[in-house]
Protein backbone atom coordinates (compact mmCIF):
# COMPACT_ATOMS: atom_id res chain seq x y z
CA UNK A 1 0.00 0.00 0.00
CA UNK A 2 2.87 2.39 1.34
CA UNK A 3 4.95 1.42 -2.11
CA UNK A 4 1.88 2.08 -4.15
CA UNK A 5 1.53 5.63 -3.12
CA UNK A 6 5.03 6.56 -3.58
CA UNK A 7 4.65 5.50 -7.37
CA UNK A 8 1.40 7.12 -8.14
CA UNK A 9 2.01 9.42 -10.66
CA UNK A 10 -1.80 10.64 -10.28
CA UNK A 11 -1.10 12.56 -6.69
CA UNK A 12 -5.09 11.93 -6.58
CA UNK A 13 -4.99 8.35 -6.65
CA UNK A 14 -1.98 8.60 -4.30
CA UNK A 15 -3.86 10.52 -1.91
CA UNK A 16 -7.08 8.06 -2.00
CA UNK A 17 -4.45 5.43 -1.49
CA UNK A 18 -3.49 7.79 1.27
CA UNK A 19 -6.66 7.72 3.06
CA UNK A 20 -6.82 4.25 2.92
CA UNK A 21 -4.14 3.58 3.93
CA UNK A 22 -4.34 5.64 7.20
CA UNK A 23 -8.06 4.04 8.00
CA UNK A 24 -5.99 0.34 7.60
CA UNK A 25 -3.79 2.03 10.52
CA UNK A 26 -6.24 3.19 12.53
CA UNK A 27 -7.47 -0.65 12.20
CA UNK A 28 -4.16 -1.63 13.54
CA UNK A 29 -4.42 0.78 16.65
CA UNK A 30 -7.65 -0.97 17.80
CA UNK A 31 -6.00 -4.32 17.43
CA UNK A 32 -3.59 -3.11 19.49
CA UNK A 33 -5.44 -1.56 21.92
CA UNK A 34 -5.47 1.98 21.23
CA UNK A 35 -8.77 2.85 20.72
CA UNK A 36 -8.63 6.54 21.47
CA UNK A 37 -5.58 6.58 18.76
CA UNK A 38 -7.91 4.20 16.22
CA UNK A 39 -10.59 7.06 16.34
CA UNK A 40 -8.43 10.23 16.14
CA UNK A 41 -6.40 8.33 13.53
CA UNK A 42 -9.43 7.53 11.49
CA UNK A 43 -10.80 10.99 11.85
CA UNK A 44 -7.60 12.95 11.48
CA UNK A 45 -5.75 11.06 9.21
CA UNK A 46 -7.85 9.73 6.85
CA UNK A 47 -10.43 12.80 7.30
CA UNK A 48 -8.81 16.14 7.55
CA UNK A 49 -5.25 15.01 6.07
CA UNK A 50 -7.20 13.90 3.03
CA UNK A 51 -9.25 16.84 3.07
CA UNK A 52 -6.67 18.83 3.00
CA UNK A 53 -4.35 16.95 0.37
CA UNK A 54 -7.44 17.41 -2.15
CA UNK A 55 -7.97 21.23 -1.75
CA UNK A 56 -4.17 22.02 -2.84
CA UNK A 57 -4.56 19.29 -5.86
CA UNK A 58 -7.31 21.23 -6.26
CA UNK A 59 -5.13 24.25 -6.93
CA UNK A 60 -2.25 22.53 -7.83
CA UNK A 61 -1.27 20.23 -10.91
CA UNK A 62 -2.88 17.05 -10.55
CA UNK A 63 0.15 14.60 -11.65
CA UNK A 64 3.57 14.35 -11.36
CA UNK A 65 5.85 14.90 -14.00
CA UNK A 66 7.89 11.68 -14.91
CA UNK A 67 10.96 10.35 -13.12
CA UNK A 68 13.24 8.55 -15.46
CA UNK A 69 14.39 5.79 -13.98
CA UNK A 70 14.92 5.27 -9.94
CA UNK A 71 16.53 7.59 -7.60
CA UNK A 72 19.57 4.74 -6.92
CA UNK A 73 21.66 7.05 -4.48
CA UNK A 74 18.51 7.76 -2.31
CA UNK A 75 17.87 4.28 -2.72
CA UNK A 76 21.20 2.98 -0.96
CA UNK A 77 20.80 5.33 1.79
CA UNK A 78 17.18 4.23 2.67
CA UNK A 79 18.59 0.61 2.32
CA UNK A 80 21.39 1.26 4.53
CA UNK A 81 19.55 3.08 7.32
CA UNK A 82 16.78 0.28 7.13
CA UNK A 83 19.17 -2.35 7.67
CA UNK A 84 20.81 -0.56 10.69
CA UNK A 85 17.65 -0.17 11.69
CA UNK A 86 16.51 -3.52 11.77
CA UNK A 87 20.03 -4.71 13.01
CA UNK A 88 18.72 -2.19 15.99
CA UNK A 89 15.16 -4.16 16.49
CA UNK A 90 17.15 -7.11 17.54
CA UNK A 91 17.70 -5.47 20.37
CA UNK A 92 14.41 -4.46 21.19
CA UNK A 93 12.18 -6.10 23.79
CA UNK A 94 9.80 -8.79 23.38
CA UNK A 95 6.51 -7.68 21.81
CA UNK A 96 3.68 -7.49 24.49
CA UNK A 97 5.54 -8.75 27.74
CA UNK A 98 4.33 -7.57 30.62
CA UNK A 99 7.77 -6.85 31.73
CA UNK A 100 8.82 -4.39 29.22
CA UNK A 101 10.88 -1.30 30.37
CA UNK A 102 8.17 0.33 28.99
CA UNK A 103 5.62 -1.31 31.05
CA UNK A 104 7.04 -0.65 34.62
CA UNK A 105 7.49 3.04 34.69
CA UNK A 106 4.62 5.22 35.25
CA UNK A 107 2.40 3.07 33.25
CA UNK A 108 1.45 0.88 35.91
CA UNK A 109 0.90 4.23 38.74
CA UNK A 110 -1.77 5.33 36.01
CA UNK A 111 -3.50 2.23 35.08
CA UNK A 112 -4.16 1.70 39.36
CA UNK A 113 -4.42 5.25 40.12
CA UNK A 114 -6.03 6.92 37.79
CA UNK A 115 -9.42 5.87 38.23
CA UNK A 116 -9.30 7.09 42.10
CA UNK A 117 -8.08 10.08 41.48
CA UNK A 118 -10.06 11.94 38.51
CA UNK A 119 -13.09 9.54 38.36
CA UNK A 120 -12.68 9.21 34.42
CA UNK A 121 -13.20 5.35 33.37
CA UNK A 122 -10.74 6.54 29.84
CA UNK A 123 -7.56 6.15 31.19
CA UNK A 124 -6.43 7.93 28.14
CA UNK A 125 -8.47 10.75 28.55
CA UNK A 126 -7.70 10.87 32.44
CA UNK A 127 -4.06 10.75 31.94
CA UNK A 128 -4.16 13.42 29.20
CA UNK A 129 -6.13 16.03 30.28
CA UNK A 130 -4.47 15.79 34.13
CA UNK A 131 -1.23 14.12 34.22
CA UNK A 132 -0.02 15.48 31.50
CA UNK A 133 -2.25 18.55 30.65
CA UNK A 134 0.63 20.57 30.13
CA UNK A 135 2.14 18.05 26.79
CA UNK A 136 -2.19 18.99 25.97
CA UNK A 137 -1.37 22.96 26.45
CA UNK A 138 1.68 22.33 24.10
CA UNK A 139 0.03 20.94 21.63
CA UNK A 140 -2.64 23.45 21.69
CA UNK A 141 0.03 26.09 20.96
CA UNK A 142 1.21 23.95 18.41
CA UNK A 143 -1.94 24.22 16.79
CA UNK A 144 -2.43 27.78 16.95
CA UNK A 145 1.07 28.75 15.92
CA UNK A 146 0.05 26.44 12.50
CA UNK A 147 -2.87 28.21 12.25
CA UNK A 148 -1.24 31.35 12.11
CA UNK A 149 1.41 30.54 9.94
CA UNK A 150 -0.69 29.13 7.52
CA UNK A 151 -3.12 32.19 8.03
CA UNK A 152 0.46 34.01 7.47
CA UNK A 153 1.14 31.65 4.21
CA UNK A 154 -2.19 32.49 2.34
CA UNK A 155 -3.29 35.27 3.19
CA UNK A 156 -3.48 37.64 0.28
CA UNK A 157 -0.94 39.86 -0.51
CA UNK A 158 -1.11 43.19 1.31
CA UNK A 159 -1.45 45.70 -2.02
CA UNK A 160 -3.64 48.27 -0.47
CA UNK A 161 -1.42 49.72 1.58
CA UNK A 162 1.55 50.40 -1.10
CA UNK A 163 -1.19 52.04 -3.00
CA UNK A 164 -2.17 53.94 0.21
CA UNK A 165 1.46 55.10 0.74
CA UNK A 166 1.92 56.35 -2.91
CA UNK A 167 -1.37 58.16 -2.71
CA UNK A 168 0.34 59.75 0.59
CA UNK A 169 3.12 60.77 -1.45
CA UNK A 170 1.24 62.15 -4.12
CA UNK A 171 -0.69 64.09 -1.29
CA UNK A 172 2.33 65.34 0.34
CA UNK A 173 3.79 66.72 -2.91
CA UNK A 174 1.02 68.58 -3.91
CA UNK A 175 1.19 70.01 -0.45
CA UNK A 176 4.40 71.40 -0.97
CA UNK A 177 3.59 72.52 -4.36
CA UNK A 178 0.64 74.09 -2.78
CA UNK A 179 2.62 75.62 -0.29
CA UNK A 180 5.30 77.08 -2.54
CA UNK A 181 2.75 78.72 -4.88
CA UNK A 182 1.68 80.00 -1.88
CA UNK A 183 4.89 81.61 -0.68
CA UNK A 184 5.60 82.57 -4.23
CA UNK A 185 2.65 84.91 -4.83
CA UNK A 186 2.78 86.32 -0.92
CA UNK A 187 6.25 87.15 -1.47
CA UNK B 1 9.07 -18.61 15.63
CA UNK B 2 8.17 -17.32 18.92
CA UNK B 3 11.04 -14.22 18.26
CA UNK B 4 10.24 -13.69 14.50
CA UNK B 5 6.65 -13.15 15.79
CA UNK B 6 7.78 -10.59 18.66
CA UNK B 7 9.87 -8.68 16.32
CA UNK B 8 7.71 -8.53 13.21
CA UNK B 9 6.00 -5.50 14.35
CA UNK B 10 9.40 -3.80 14.57
CA UNK B 11 10.31 -4.51 11.06
CA UNK B 12 6.88 -3.94 9.62
CA UNK B 13 7.36 -0.18 11.32
CA UNK B 14 10.89 -0.43 9.98
CA UNK B 15 10.03 -0.97 6.47
CA UNK B 16 7.15 1.94 6.59
CA UNK B 17 9.78 4.61 7.84
CA UNK B 18 12.15 3.14 4.74
CA UNK B 19 9.32 4.08 2.17
CA UNK B 20 8.18 7.08 4.02
CA UNK B 21 12.11 7.97 3.90
CA UNK B 22 12.51 7.24 0.25
CA UNK B 23 9.79 9.01 -0.15
CA UNK B 24 10.62 12.33 1.16
CA UNK B 25 14.06 12.05 -0.40
CA UNK B 26 14.00 10.89 -3.76
CA UNK B 27 10.52 12.34 -5.02
CA UNK B 28 10.30 16.01 -6.52
CA UNK B 29 6.80 16.72 -6.32
CA UNK B 30 5.93 18.49 -3.08
CA UNK B 31 2.60 17.00 -2.27
CA UNK B 32 4.54 13.97 -2.34
CA UNK B 33 6.79 14.94 0.13
CA UNK B 34 4.99 15.65 2.50
CA UNK B 35 2.77 12.29 2.28
CA UNK B 36 6.24 10.47 2.61
CA UNK B 37 6.50 12.50 5.76
CA UNK B 38 2.98 11.50 6.95
CA UNK B 39 4.09 7.76 6.06
CA UNK B 40 7.44 7.89 8.65
CA UNK B 41 5.19 9.93 11.13
CA UNK B 42 3.11 6.89 11.10
CA UNK B 43 5.41 4.36 11.40
CA UNK B 44 6.62 6.06 14.55
CA UNK B 45 3.23 5.80 15.81
CA UNK B 46 3.05 2.14 14.66
CA UNK B 47 5.82 1.92 17.41
CA UNK B 48 4.75 3.65 19.99
CA UNK B 49 1.47 1.95 20.14
CA UNK B 50 3.18 -1.34 19.39
CA UNK B 51 5.77 -0.59 22.84
CA UNK B 52 2.37 0.16 25.06
CA UNK B 53 0.79 -3.53 23.85
CA UNK B 54 0.36 -6.14 26.56
CA UNK B 55 -0.39 -9.42 25.09
CA UNK B 56 -3.78 -10.50 26.65
CA UNK B 57 -3.92 -7.12 27.79
CA UNK B 58 -7.69 -4.41 26.84
CA UNK B 59 -8.12 -0.99 26.10
CA UNK B 60 -7.28 0.98 28.84
CA UNK B 61 -10.76 1.81 30.06
CA UNK B 62 -11.22 0.95 33.33
CA UNK B 63 -14.31 -1.85 33.67
CA UNK B 64 -15.83 -4.90 35.16
CA UNK B 65 -14.03 -8.58 34.97
CA UNK B 66 -11.03 -6.81 33.21
CA UNK B 67 -7.56 -7.18 35.10
CA UNK B 68 -4.98 -6.26 32.90
CA UNK B 69 -4.80 -3.09 30.98
CA UNK B 70 -2.09 -2.00 28.20
CA UNK B 71 -0.24 0.77 28.67
CA UNK B 72 -2.15 4.52 28.54
CA UNK B 73 0.81 6.87 28.21
CA UNK B 74 2.00 5.85 24.83
CA UNK B 75 -1.55 5.87 23.65
CA UNK B 76 -1.94 9.60 24.96
CA UNK B 77 1.58 10.95 23.77
CA UNK B 78 0.78 9.26 20.13
CA UNK B 79 -2.77 11.58 20.48
CA UNK B 80 -0.89 14.48 20.58
CA UNK B 81 1.52 13.47 18.49
CA UNK B 82 -1.20 12.78 15.63
CA UNK B 83 -2.94 16.16 16.24
CA UNK B 84 0.58 17.96 15.71
CA UNK B 85 1.32 15.72 12.56
CA UNK B 86 -1.48 17.40 11.10
CA UNK B 87 -0.98 20.91 12.01
CA UNK B 88 2.55 20.16 10.43
CA UNK B 89 0.84 19.08 7.60
CA UNK B 90 -1.37 21.75 6.68
CA UNK B 91 1.58 24.16 7.33
CA UNK B 92 3.57 22.03 4.65
CA UNK B 93 0.83 22.47 2.28
CA UNK B 94 0.00 25.71 2.89
CA UNK B 95 3.98 26.73 1.66
CA UNK B 96 3.19 24.19 -1.71
CA UNK B 97 0.50 26.11 -2.09
CA UNK B 98 2.22 29.27 -1.55
CA UNK B 99 5.35 28.03 -3.76
CA UNK B 100 2.96 27.21 -6.40
CA UNK B 101 1.25 30.64 -6.74
CA UNK B 102 4.97 32.39 -6.53
CA UNK B 103 6.91 29.49 -9.56
CA UNK B 104 3.91 28.09 -11.31
CA UNK B 105 4.69 24.68 -10.32
CA UNK B 106 4.93 22.17 -7.52
CA UNK B 107 7.65 20.23 -8.44
CA UNK B 108 11.55 20.40 -6.74
CA UNK B 109 13.28 20.16 -10.28
CA UNK B 110 11.26 22.80 -12.10
CA UNK B 111 11.83 25.61 -9.60
CA UNK B 112 15.08 26.15 -10.94
CA UNK B 113 14.89 26.47 -14.07
CA UNK B 114 11.61 28.89 -13.47
CA UNK B 115 13.84 30.68 -10.73
CA UNK B 116 16.45 33.18 -13.14
CA UNK B 117 12.95 34.02 -15.55
CA UNK B 118 10.84 34.94 -12.48
CA UNK B 119 13.07 36.69 -10.60
CA UNK B 120 12.34 40.44 -10.95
Amino acid sequence: MAIAIVRAKDLFAAAMLFAIYSLLSAALFAVLDAGDVALTEAAVGAGISTILVLAVLALARRYESAIDGHNLLALAVVTVTGAALIYATLDMPEFGAPDNPAQVHVGPYYVEQSYPDMGVPNMVAAVLASYRSIDTLGEAFVILTAGLAVYALLSPKPRRRKRRRRHLRRQLREHRRHRRMHKGSSS
Amino acid sequence: MMTVLSFFNYWIVVVLMMIGFYCVIARGNMVKKVMGLNLFQTSVFILFISAGKIVGGSTPIVREGVELYSNPLPHVLILTAIVVGVATTAVGLALTVRINEAYGSIEDDHLGDEDDGDEQ
